[in-house]
């Protein structure tokens, strides 16, 4: 398994259990093992600390289960975000 | 204009060209030659990298011409494919590119090209180029259709941050595959009936593919590092006793030092260590790094040396940890794990105390002189 974890419960990452049609489509695309499909075949975040956000999960969602904040992740997307500058990081 | 893409939830108004029957050039330096279709020519190439190729890579790895290393996006034939082969999807990176078509030596496929203006996979996926939208469209422009009796793309599992597959089925038809995470295994599941292991799925960040970064992160190290230098010995050489070359050498090199210091703990310490450095927050790493590299530099020369005030060495401490903790953080950009929210919450928690150890430091300097 993926041996690096970053920080805590910091992630925006949840799932709609009731929208879910477990149709594993996010435990095959999350590149952290993230997902897993319980025995109601329902999608579960069983390693939500793992999840960096990448939003793989939520784009491939079919019925829109899945939310999460994906954005650029690096520090000059973030900072061009804190200071209003619009455009691309990199 | 299609009527299936002005379903899409595309930006308005859609490009005049989207969708347009377009094939890459021939005349790229590394096509072979043509393969007639029934679409028309298509340009062939190997697997085998030229020298040419490879020095480019060299290149981009010192971010050396990183802007301008792209191919033409759109369909190639790569061996001898035929309407039955595989497409496999990639970003017109030109790295990317000569990566997959290397990793394929031996095999025969059709090789669709986006135009991810010269991004990866992984970060174009992020920012959206390399996502839908331009996939559907490049399927259109090419007229996959008629070019295999299939109806199947292998797409990068990474490029599933910005490729919807359910949406890509209802706007062309084509049925996306998630390949595996990493080039090295694209053979093996291939030959394992387009089936990857669970290992396929993961995303690891082991210590070669953290060495390949360090020559960029240093470049952009150096790129903001050097005016800063450049302001210790300006100031120095202003502010100091003696004269302007005598004072400069002898009150800027040692901060300058110090900022190499902590660039080279941010920009390479902290790559090369990741694992085995205590804390999660790269900043924190960044700072430990910077600490011990400090060190094992400094500390003679701040124990005994005496032309230089207590102050003044205080000063160069604040400059080099400071420095590495900012590029410490920086590299989270270039990891593999570290999350947006993650990310934002350090940065507010790390950046005034950045800020105050550099300000802080440099006017210790100013001060000491």
């Amino acid at each position: 398994m993926t041996a690096f974890r970053y920080l805590e419960d910091v992630v925006t990452l949840s799932c709609d259990r009731e929208r879910c049609i477990g149709c594993g489509m996010c435990s095959v695309v999350c590149p952290h093992a993230v997902f897993t499909i319980d025995n109601d075949k329902k999608a579960v975040m069983a390693r939500r600390d793992y999840c960096m956000e990448c939003g793989a999960c939520m784009c491939n969602c079919p019925t829109g289960a899945i939310s999460v904040e994906a954005g650029e992740g690096c520090v000059r997307g973030i900072i061009n975000e804190l200071l209003g500058i619009e455009g691309p990081c990199c | 204009m299609n009527s299936s893409l002005n379903m899409l939830p595309m930006a308005q108004p859609v490009p005049s060209d989207a969708g347009v029957f377009k094939l890459p050039s021939s005349d790229q330096d590394f096509v072979l030659d043509t393969v007639s279709t029934a679409i028309g020519k298509v340009p062939r190439i190997g697997s085998q990298l030229s020298w040419k190729d490879k020095r480019g890579h060299y290149r981009v790895r010192w971010n050396i011409g990183r802007d301008d290393f792209t191919v033409e996006p759109g369909l190639y034939a790569l061996g001898t494919p035929g309407h039955n082969s595989h497409i496999l999807v990639t970003a017109n990176y030109k790295l990317t590119f000569d990566l997959l078509r290397e990793s394929m030596t031996g095999r025969s496929c059709w090789i669709l090209v986006l135009d991810t203006k010269g991004v990866n996979v992984w970060c174009a996926a992020g920012k959206g180029t390399f996502g839908t939208e331009e996939l559907v469209d490049r399927i259109q422009a090419s007229q996959l259709q008629d070019v295999v009796t299939h109806r199947r793309l292998i797409v990068p599992q990474l490029g599933a941050t910005g490729v919807a597959a359910f949406k890509v089925k209802k706007y062309s038809g084509f049925s996306v595959q998630y390949g595996p995470v990493m080039l090295d295994d694209i053979v093996s599941y291939l030959d394992n009936d387009c089936t990857a292991s669970p290992k396929m799925r993961l995303k690891n960040f082991p210590f070669k593919e953290r060495l390949v970064l360090v020559p960029v992160e240093i470049m952009q190290g150096l790129k903001q590092g050097i005016p800063v230098i450049a302001f210790f010995f300006l100031l120095a050489g202003l502010m100091g006793k003696d004269s302007f070359p005598q004072a400069a050498n002898m009150h800027g090199l040692p901060p300058s030092l110090a900022l190499l210091t902590g660039i080279a703990a941010g920009t390479v310490a902290v790559p090369l260590l990741l694992p085995w450095i205590p804390g999660k927050a790269f900043s924190l790493k960044g700072l430990l790094c910077g600490l011990f590299l400090f060190g094992l530099l400094f500390l003679p020369v701040f124990l005994f040396e005496t032309s230089h005030s207590t102050l003044e060495k205080v000063s160069w401490l604040f400059i080099c940890l400071s420095v590495a903790s900012w590029f410490g953080m920086a590299f989270t950009g270039a990891s593999t794990y570290t999350s947006l929210n993650g990310v934002r919450k350090e940065m507010l928690r790390s950046i005034p105390a950045q800020c105050l150890g550099l300000i802080g430091g440099t006017i210790m300097l100013g001060m000491a002189l």
